[in-house]
């Protein structure tokens, strides 16, 4: 009656159809990561239709609303602008009534930047940032691990050394000499994020390969006379995609913070672009007075890095457990 | 035995080598070094050829890299900051002890919150302290290292005004009081390294617990206390260790963001002050030492691991 295909999905239903409805819930959220899905695709959605969804233009000052505090948050004091602007502005004066046209729901920045906007629009260049790294980091890394591991003896040594040699170097420090060397853009921000990702996944690649180069369709595969290059993407690629998808998700949020790292150094994509890590450098100086410009963009860094390792460390633990010690 | 120790030490001179040679070829790129002492005024041509001389500036780039690190490690000398006029090593090696505490209160922040956590989370597996311990290695893997050391400092200086919000307090009246100045660094700098530990601990505990001479020593009817330190925790201390040069490499950059967020008169704010300003001989003497630093504690633990587990010799 059961074949082994139905046996595995029947008992994790049977923990469904168990318990009350929060323990049920409860089931489904630990065993798959549906809250991290759910904040990346808000923020995805967010960061592709930016435009649409911002409700105030991200470079835009408006210096009545400078360091305005949000809405919910008891205003006036210190004589701080007040989010409505009706009531009192940095003089303590009164503003006419016509000034009650922002609503600011998370404050504004030293400018009378809207906060939520810029964290929009924030998340364009955090996540486009990330994919474009991590997939150059990816098809490197993967390149030179399977030719590392493929190949083997001094070839893997010579690879192997220099991701070693690379690695010792203090990536932070070579990353902000890179940037000013380049210059600051998005293209070598990208870049010298991309040069962080690969040593690891070259790594993890190259130590799959080394495992899977001794089975047996390897092996007819070169008795049918297939190319070495034939052999390592056609035969070798597909058997180690489980490691390299694993690697690269658990890959993502280092990077994410690396890129939040550089901006608030002030080594990333240069201003007005909106960026994460350098608003919160800026908030930095206002923290005694309006804490929400360098609060809310630190959030958004922590949610999505947060979310990004949730759903590496589950599909580790589905797909490739051995990797559970890195 | 002797061998693999050979090896390792060959591959440390090459990685200096190396690490050197990609910062100092960097530092060239970003244009000629000269500019930087354009600052102080009008220069004539006569003075720019000389100081072009001092520089080595005609030769190939390898010839002055070869003088530069000849100089350095037969001499003693490499080279006079830009900015500063003062002897790289000098600098170096008066920034070095700041940052050397901050890493050393940060070291002890790792070991003291990361191992008993570990080791809590994996005993009482599924109970609320195995939720506590892994949220806070959650937290600890996904905070912005810069923005936890501003929140810190809204929350304890800005806002209850329990701890000082930066500088290294040097002025402070007795050690009390500079341990304050300790704190928030420490936990911005150590936090990342202490979960990627706590993690390490409990996964290879849990392993360990899991193991049959543990179930043996239980049959035997030794206490549980005693199974868990002495027969657990000893052994599951192996693969953590590899793990605390993964800690230095972490150190290593998060010292330029804590010491920026917190004043910290330290290596890490003086590299990037010199990467800001081309101060090309003091950003590559500062990287070397960086780069020194750890590829000699790697070389250190490679050598303890070999001992401790022999299966690292042959592989």
């Amino acid at each position: 009656m059961t074949t082994p295909a139905q046996q595995i999905p029947l008992s994790e239903l049977e923990n469904l159809t168990r318990g009350s409805v929060f323990e049920r819930t409860f089931y489904v959220l630990r065993r798959w990561p549906l809250i991290p899905i759910l904040i990346l695709s808000v923020l995805s959605f967010c960061a592709i239709f930016a435009p649409l969804i911002a409700p105030y233009d991200p470079e835009k000052d408006q210096l009545r609303a400078v360091l305005a505090s949000p809405p919910w948050y008891p205003a006036c004091e210190d004589g701080q602008v007040s989010n409505k602007a009706v009531s009192c502005n940095t003089n303590g004066i009164p503003l006419g009534r016509q000034q009650a046209v922002f609503y600011f729901s998370l404050g504004a920045d030293q400018l009378g930047r809207d906060v939520l906007s810029r964290i929009i629009y924030g998340a364009r260049l955090s996540l486009s940032l990330a994919l474009v790294a991590i997939t150059v980091g990816t098809i490197f890394g993967t390149t030179v691990g399977l030719t590392a591991g493929y190949f083997g003896g001094i070839v893997d040594e010579l690879l192997m050394r220099t991701v070693d040699v690379f690695n010792s170097i203090p990536y932070l420090l070579l990353a902000i000499a890179l940037v000013f060397v380049l210059g600051q853009s998005f293209a070598v921000v990208a870049f010298v994020l991309a040069l962080g990702a690969w040593g690891g996944i070259a790594r993890l690649v190259r130590g799959q390969t080394l495992q899977v180069r001794h089975f047996d369709f390897i092996a007819l595969a070169h008795v049918a006379g297939a190319s070495s290059t034939r052999i390592m993407f056609k035969h070798l690629l597909p058997a180690v995609s489980n490691t390299i998808i694993v690697a690269t998700t658990l890959q993502v949020g280092g990077t994410i913070l690396s890129e939040s790292i550089l901006s608030f150094l002030g080594a990333g994509v240069p201003p007005p672009t909106p960026s994460w890590g350098a608003d919160i450098s800026n908030g930095r100086e206002y923290l005694g007075s309006a804490w929400w410009v360098a609060f809310f963009p630190g959030i958004a860094i922590f949610l999505t890095v947060l979310s990004f390792n949730f759903i590496g460390d589950w599909l580790r633990d589905r797909w490739d457990p051995r990797l559970r010690q890195i | 035995m002797k061998k693999f120790i050979i090896r390792r030490f060959l591959f440390l001179i090459v990685s200096v080598f190396a690490a050197t040679l990609i910062v100092f070829a960097l530092s060239r790129f970003q244009g000629d070094p000269r500019n930087v002492l354009l600052n102080v005024g009008y220069v004539s041509p006569e003075q720019w050829e000389a100081w072009g001389k001092d520089f080595h500036l005609d030769k190939p780039l390898i010839v002055q890299y070869l003088i530069w690190i000849g100089k350095g490690i037969f001499q003693g000398d490499f080279g006079t900051s830009l900015k500063t006029s003062k002897p790289v090593l000098e600098m170096v090696l008066g920034f070095a002890p700041a940052s050397l505490q901050l890493g050393l209160s940060a070291t002890l922040f790792v070991l003291l919150t990361g191992i008993p956590l570990g080791v809590l989370s994996a005993v009482k597996r599924g109970t609320i302290w195995d939720v506590i311990g892994r949220t806070f290695a959650v937290f600890g893997q996904a905070l912005p290292p810069f923005w936890l050391g501003i929140m810190l400092i809204l929350i304890f200086s800005v806002n209850l005004g329990w701890l000082p919000s930066g500088t290294r307090g040097h002025d402070a009246a007795n050690w009390f009081e500079r341990a304050q100045y300790f704190v928030m660094p420490a936990i911005t700098l150590g936090w990342l390294a202490s979960a990627g530990l706590m993690r390490l601990v409990r996964s290879s505990m849990l392993e360990v617990l899991d193991s049959e001479y543990i179930k043996l020593a239980r049959a035997k009817g030794v206490r549980n206390n005693s199974v868990i330190w002495k027969h657990a925790f000893k052994n599951s201390l192996i693969p953590p260790l590899t793990f605390s040069a993964l800690i230095l490499v972490g150190f290593i950059g998060g010292t330029v963001v804590t010491e920026t967020v917190f004043a910290w008169p330290g290596l890490g704010q003086m590299t990037f002050t010199a990467i800001i300003n081309n101060d090309f001989p003091l950003m590559v003497g500062a990287v070397l030492v960086f780069t020194l630093v750890y590829v000699f504690a790697v070389f250190v633990i490679d050598i303890l691991y070999a001992f401790i587990d022999p299966r690292i010799r042959y592989s």
